[in-house]
């Protein structure tokens, strides 16, 4: 279905890919999985000639889908046989309803009225989402809009689909129904899929073939069991099992519990180190929090202690109020009732730099905070801001992201390098609570591990953290104490151990696969097997 | 036990099948607001105006659905009442003669290079009533054009417009759909301004909000092009260099045409072969540019709006209604000012206004499918 061959392609010298050669037959669900700036977005491009048509850049090989060259025919002759999704679903609509929506492939294709219409009707059933058909695409949740989009390549009729991460923005249960919509296509129609993800966790059950692209320009590709012993990047699962010496190794939670008998056998009796529980005074203190947009409550009359060296991590479903509730604590949004404390003094009356010691907040898209030329000007720029000893922010900047030329162009920086741009700016006026929506969208394993390190070590530094996030293996790696939000209340808090552990949707893979005997990670468990190693050898 | 269940005995069709709720063609209603538009620019006569604006407001309110777009007639209905406002305020201003003062402001000479405008000064009743007058005719047309923008969905409109302006309609329906992203990042990076406390005035300040702003909406155009790209858009069967030159010399003047007829029907003292023939001689020329440039394009609709007889009933209220404003005494339509006199109402067009109501009635309600 899907042949490259001797593909080579580059922007500028250094090649993006080289001399890569992917078979791929029809009816296979793909994973492609590789480190951030890999190349991914590339190799998927490459699929309906996006790249290099739309993207520039010199293609050297044979891409060739369907039995169509993409060297001789545009993305647009495509359309029909390869749909294209994006991570952002929202960017890519052109209609403004759901039917309209799922139509207009069909009608640049000039497909007949009648044929159109049974196929929306079938589409809509496809993907679940025919009681949504008049709804405006504004008006859905992210795991809607990312089916809708879904939807909207399919019913062009492809026998390819490419998706580019259509669940980093979602949280889990809406990212499950996207990839169980996904799964139906690939068993039901036998529609060959190409999925680029970051948490492989959720799909690498799935796969059929696993595409890990180095980042060097190499490409493997194979049977994701075998691959998985030696890719860079693995979920939770596959490192629990490199650590039991399972062969071969599982992938879903099901076979992984098969395995891990003796496992649970060894770890029963221990468990995980804890943290002990923050008595100091809360930092933050907040009372009857209510957030309003117009007739909607986004928080309604939350209370919230937040306490030094305590990591607090918010969950709930999109829409949940966690943004608002963040960004309510830093008095940046206008909360319509209730009050906020944060060691005496109230942020929403401060101004210039003063709040800037108190608190800060890390936003979803962290790139809003820069808008200089350089690293170095944006440094500067956020020395000034905190009244801080010039240097400050570089240094931390160094700490943080590490190493970043100063002439460099923040937009041009990796998603983990860029976030630690903007955590250092953060950080430059000292403030004792840090405050971070949705850290890890878009990061890989490795960016995640380091981003986790200096996090844990702000934290011991006496930090108050607050950290809203769908990331459950991110949550479980860092967090002290859960909340989870609905509705704009929270519903549960508790120590991490005993909120994540219980809950079928928030629990890790690693709680999964243990349960009952409660870990969360890979760590904990390494650190509890090689004590156990060395309590076994007395001398 | 009965021999036939109840709910059985119910099922019986209450109403015809044209009956059926449907959302009519959005020209329709379009064709019906443009005629009520065009009667109001024939006239001056504030209860002819009143009755127009009541005209509109009854069927919007019998007639539209609950879209969002459905919902904004009333501030169509205020932005009238601003421009009423203003209208006369603004002849306060500027002071226009009339026997009739009702009180006097301080006068105001402006120097020379304008010499000759005075402002304030004795404020006439005339004056204020010929401002009121041409206000309130301005505020009818801004209420017609708020009814057709409450009866049809602007965009099914765009949708109905022929094959060659498909581009154009989806220029069109992308920026409307821009606008609202565009405000929601500036609040964005706004907030997110604020949280690095830099100064929220300035030309830095400025700087800080626009550039996130624009690589955002930079962004989001590529995306969105090239989504557009690999979802098939712009393939069209190539048209050659003479046959797109007949295109735009048909549609310039076909809108030359229209634009001028247009006037010639607003202005009741044009000549009169500048208004009707004119109009129709552009809508002929332009539908023939269409025409032909509409055959080249190769792509379906998905659910077209269809032209049923209802439909054609509605334009034909209006356009009676319209019709009567031409056939009226023209000292009724344009009641004097100076000296001060009662309008009265004429009767030819309030038959002509009642008929122009009727499709609150005629036309079926709306709501599923069209």
């Amino acid at each position: 279905m899907i042949d490259l061959t001797d593909v080579t392609f580059s922007y500028g010298t250094s090649p993006v890919l080289a001399n890569v050669n992917l078979h791929i037959p029809e009816g296979e669900l793909v994973l492609v999985a590789g480190p951030t700036g890999s190349g991914k977005s590339t190799l998927l491009g490459l699929l309906n000639g996006l790249v290099p048509h739309f993207s520039g850049g010199t293609l050297r090989g044979r891409v060739t889908v369907g039995g169509l060259s993409t060297a001789e025919h545009p993305p647009r002759e495509f359309a029909a046989g390869v749909g294209v999704v994006g991570q952002d679903p929202l960017a890519g609509f052109v209609t403004d309803t759901v039917e309209e929506e799922l139509a207009y492939g069909m009608e640049q294709l000039a497909v007949p009225a009648a044929v159109m219409r049974k196929r929306v009707e079938e589409t809509l059933d496809l993907l679940g989402i025919a009681e949504l058909r008049d709804r405006g695409l504004r008006t859905l949740s992210g795991g809607q809009q990312q089916r809708v989009a879904i939807g909207s390549v399919l019913a062009a009729g492809p026998r390819v689909l490419v998706l580019d991460e259509p669940t980093s923005a979602l949280d889990p249960t809406s990212a499950e129904d996207v990839i169980a919509a996904v799964v139906r296509l690939v068993h039901d129609l036998g529609i060959t899929v190409l999925m680029a993800e970051h948490r492989m966790e959720r799909v690498a059950q799935y796969a059929d073939r696993l595409v890990i692209v180095r980042g060097d320009g190499t490409v493997e590709s194979g049977d994701p069991v075998t691959l998985m012993a030696t890719s860079p990047i693995v979920p939770p699962v596959v490192e629990l099992g490199r650590l039991a010496d399972w062969s071969p190794l599982a992938l879903s939670i099901r076979d992984a519990r098969r395995l891990a008998g003796p496992l649970r056998d060894r770890l029963a009796g221990s468990a995980p180190v804890r943290r002990p529980v923050s008595t100091a005074q809360p930092l933050v203190r907040a009372c009857g929090l209510t957030v309003r947009y117009g007739s909607v409550i986004a928080v309604r009359e939350v209370d919230l202690l937040l306490r030094p060296a305590e990591t607090t991590v918010v969950m709930g479903r999109n829409g949940s109020g966690k943004s608002s509730l963040l960004w309510a604590l830093t008095g940046a949004l206008k909360r319509s009732g209730g009050t906020v404390d944060v060691r005496g003094e109230d942020p929403a009356g401060l101004t210039g730099g003063s709040s800037r010691r108190l608190l800060t907040l890390v936003p979803q898209t962290a790139a809003d905070l820069l808008y200089l030329n350089t690293v170095a000007a944006e440094c500067a720029a956020a020395d000034a801001e905190s009244q801080a000893i010039p240097g400050t922010c570089r240094t931390l900047a160094g700490r943080i992201a590490g190493p970043l030329a100063g002439e460099a162009n923040p937009r041009d920086l990796s998603e983990g390098q860029r976030l630690g741009l903007v955590l250092a700016i953060q950080l430059t006026g000292a403030p004792a609570v840090i405050l971070l929506d949705e850290p890890t969208r878009g990061l890989d394993y490795r960016a995640k591990a380091r981003l986790a390190a200096v996090l844990s070590e702000l934290s011991d530094e006496g930090k108050a953290l607050l950290i809203a996030t769908h990331d459950v293996e991110f949550a479980a790696q860092l967090a002290d104490r859960v909340l989870v939000m609905a509705q704009g209340e929270i519903v549960v808090d508790g120590p991490a151990l005993e909120v994540l552990a219980a809950s079928p949707s928030l629990a890790p893979q690693v709680a999964k696969v243990l349960f009952p005997e409660p870990w969360l990670t890979v760590d904990q468990v390494a650190r509890a097997l090689s004590d156990t190693v060395r309590r076994g050898r007395p001398c | 036990m009965s021999s036939r269940p109840a709910e059985q005995v119910e099922r019986v069709p209450t109403a015809a099948p044209s009956r059926l709720p449907r959302s009519l063609h959005p020209g329709a209603w379009w064709l019906w607001a443009l005629a009520l538009a065009v009667a109001a620019g024939r006239t001056t006569n504030p209860l002819l105006l009143g009755m127009i604006i009541a005209v509109a407001a009854l069927v919007v309110a019998a007639r539209r659905s609950s879209a969002p777009w459905a919902v904004g007639f009333r501030w169509y209905l205020l932005m009238g009442a601003l421009v009423v406002a203003l209208r006369v305020v603004f002849r306060m201003l500027t002071a226009g003669d009339g026997p009739t003062v009702l009180f006097t402001l301080p006068r105001f000479e402006l120097p020379s290079f304008a010499a000759g405008i005075s402002l304030l000064g004795p404020v006439s009743a005339e004056a204020i009533l010929a401002g009121f007058y041409d206000g309130l005719r301005l505020a009818t047309l801004i209420v017609c054009v708020g009814a057709a923008n409450s009866l049809a969905n602007p965009k099914r409109l765009l949708a109905a417009v022929p094959s060659a302006l498909y581009e154009v309609g989806t220029v069109l329906v992308i920026s409307v759909s821009v606008f609202p992203q565009l405000v929601e990042s500036v609040q964005r990076v706004r907030r997110a301004r604020s949280l690095r406390c830099s100064p929220s005035r300035g030309r830095h300040a400025l700087r800080g909000i626009i550039i996130p702003v624009l690589a955002d909406a930079l962004d989001r155009s590529l995306l969105l092009a090239a989504a557009m790209d690999s979802r098939g858009y712009g393939r069209r069967t190539d048209i050659d260099q003479r046959a797109r030159r007949v295109t735009s010399a048909l549609l310039l003047a076909g809108l030359i045409g229209i634009g001028v007829g247009a006037y010639g029907l607003m202005d009741a003292h044009s000549p009169a072969y500048l208004g009707g023939p004119l109009m129709f001689a552009g809508i002929a020329v332009g539908a023939a540019g269409f025409a032909w440039s509409g055959r080249r394009v190769r792509r379906s609709r998905y659910r077209p709006d269809h032209w049923r007889a209802v439909d054609g009933l509605v334009a034909a209220c209006g356009a009676v209604g319209s019709a009567t404003f031409f056939v009226a005494d023209v000292v009724e339509l344009y009641p004097s000012a100076n000296p001060l006199a009662w309008p009265t109402l004429p009767l030819l067009p309030v038959i002509g206004l009642l008929i122009a109501a009727a499709p609150a009635v005629l036309a079926p309600p709306p709501g599923g499918r069209p």
